[in-house]
């Protein structure tokens, strides 16, 4: 596909190159015990991971130090957050749902260093996540709250004629929830790294080059920018599921 | 010649399909802006509405997400 495409678009590397996932070690096939790039870089967040929450707060300083003022803030921000929308009992899930920010972030923002990979551009990452969210919360509404949590699809406020058609609409948009909570964040990573490389393969020609310089670095600060609100949104919804897990009551 | 129409049809598709990302930048700015509306007419209720806003945000955003995967399934898959 590759091959077919350098002679075809004429650029000089093609722009999705930077998502395939290549073996770490030799030009072997890649099985599931294979240490490849993605590998590396997920074992690398959970590095970064580490050092941000458990070595930069070891000092437990009640003057925060730079890095353990970063970590406090971040876990505060996220736990009004759940507090916020799901609610005092979905505070007990805070540690799963900050988990899941936590990861998102350092994949992102490591991804975003030149000649990296980006863990989360591929839906098979995601879809992980997002899946794992729908499954948890569906059988946390089953439950906790029995037969009750198919009240979320039965409408009592809307009129009787109108409620199975809202049903039947309220169904499919449970169900198309974890695809689109994946393929979003797929999505916008997989698109601003492409949209990366697609302006920085106009570098090659002569006149274009400063054109493609600027485009570059303004692209790359509004990937900053996504990098973090994929993340915020990511966790947002998965506290919105779980809010209508709790309370399904519509 | 049966593949170059193939082709052909694969990059006008996608093309096509690339029309939905504007569409929902147009989703996306209709939320952003009628947020900034209500946020200036009312400051003080802003604050607690930004989760709201950004739950908005997302759905708006995920149809357009959907049609550049329909763009690059058709470049890069088919």
């Amino acid at each position: 596909m590759a091959e077919e495409a350098h002679s075809e678009g004429g650029l000089v590397f093609h722009p999705m190159d930077q998502f395939i996932v290549k073996p770490l070690f030799g030009d072997g096939p890649v099985e599931w015990y294979t240490p490849t790039n993605v590998t590396l870089w997920l074992g690398l967040a959970v590095l970064c991971t580490v050092a941000l929450f458990v070595l930069g707060t070891r000092g437990r300083a009640i003057i925060p130090t730079r890095v353990q003022s970063v970590a406090e803030l971040a876990y505060g921000f996220i736990y009004k957050m759940v507090e916020d929308i799901a609610g005092p009992e979905g505070a007990r899930y805070f540690p799963k749902i900050f988990t899941l920010f936590v990861f998102i972030i350092m994949t992102n923002y490591l991804a975003l260093i030149p000649m990296s990979f980006s863990p989360t551009s591929h839906i098979a990452a995601t879809a992980v996540l997002g899946f794992g969210v729908f499954f948890a919360v569906t059988a946390l509404g089953f439950i906790k709250n029995g037969t009750h949590f198919l009240g979320l699809f039965w409408m009592s406020e809307a009129p009787l004629i109108l409620r199975p058609i809202i049903a039947v609409i309220e169904v499919i948009s449970y169900f198309v929830r974890p695809v689109s909570h994946s393929i979003r964040l797929a999505g916008n990573i997989m698109a601003g790294h492409t949209v990366i490389k697609v302006f920085a393969a106009f570098a090659g020609v002569a006149a274009l080059s400063p054109v493609s310089v600027f485009a570059i670095v303004a692209i790359y600060g509004l990937e900053v920018l996504v990098a973090f609100i994929q993340a915020y949104v990511f966790t947002i919804l998965t506290c919105v599921y779980l809010r209508d897990a709790l309370h399904p009551g519509h | 010649m049966e593949g170059e129409l193939a082709s052909l049809g694969q990059f006008i598709g996608a093309g096509f399909a690339a029309i939905g990302s504007g569409l929902a930048a147009i989703g996306v700015g209709n939320v952003a802006g009628n947020f900034l509306a209500g946020a200036l007419r009312n400051p003080s209720a802003a604050g607690g509405q930004t989760a709201t806003l950004f739950i908005g945000l997302a759905f708006a955003e995920a149809l357009g997400i959907f049609a550049f995967l329909v763009a690059l399934l058709l470049m890069f898959a088919v």
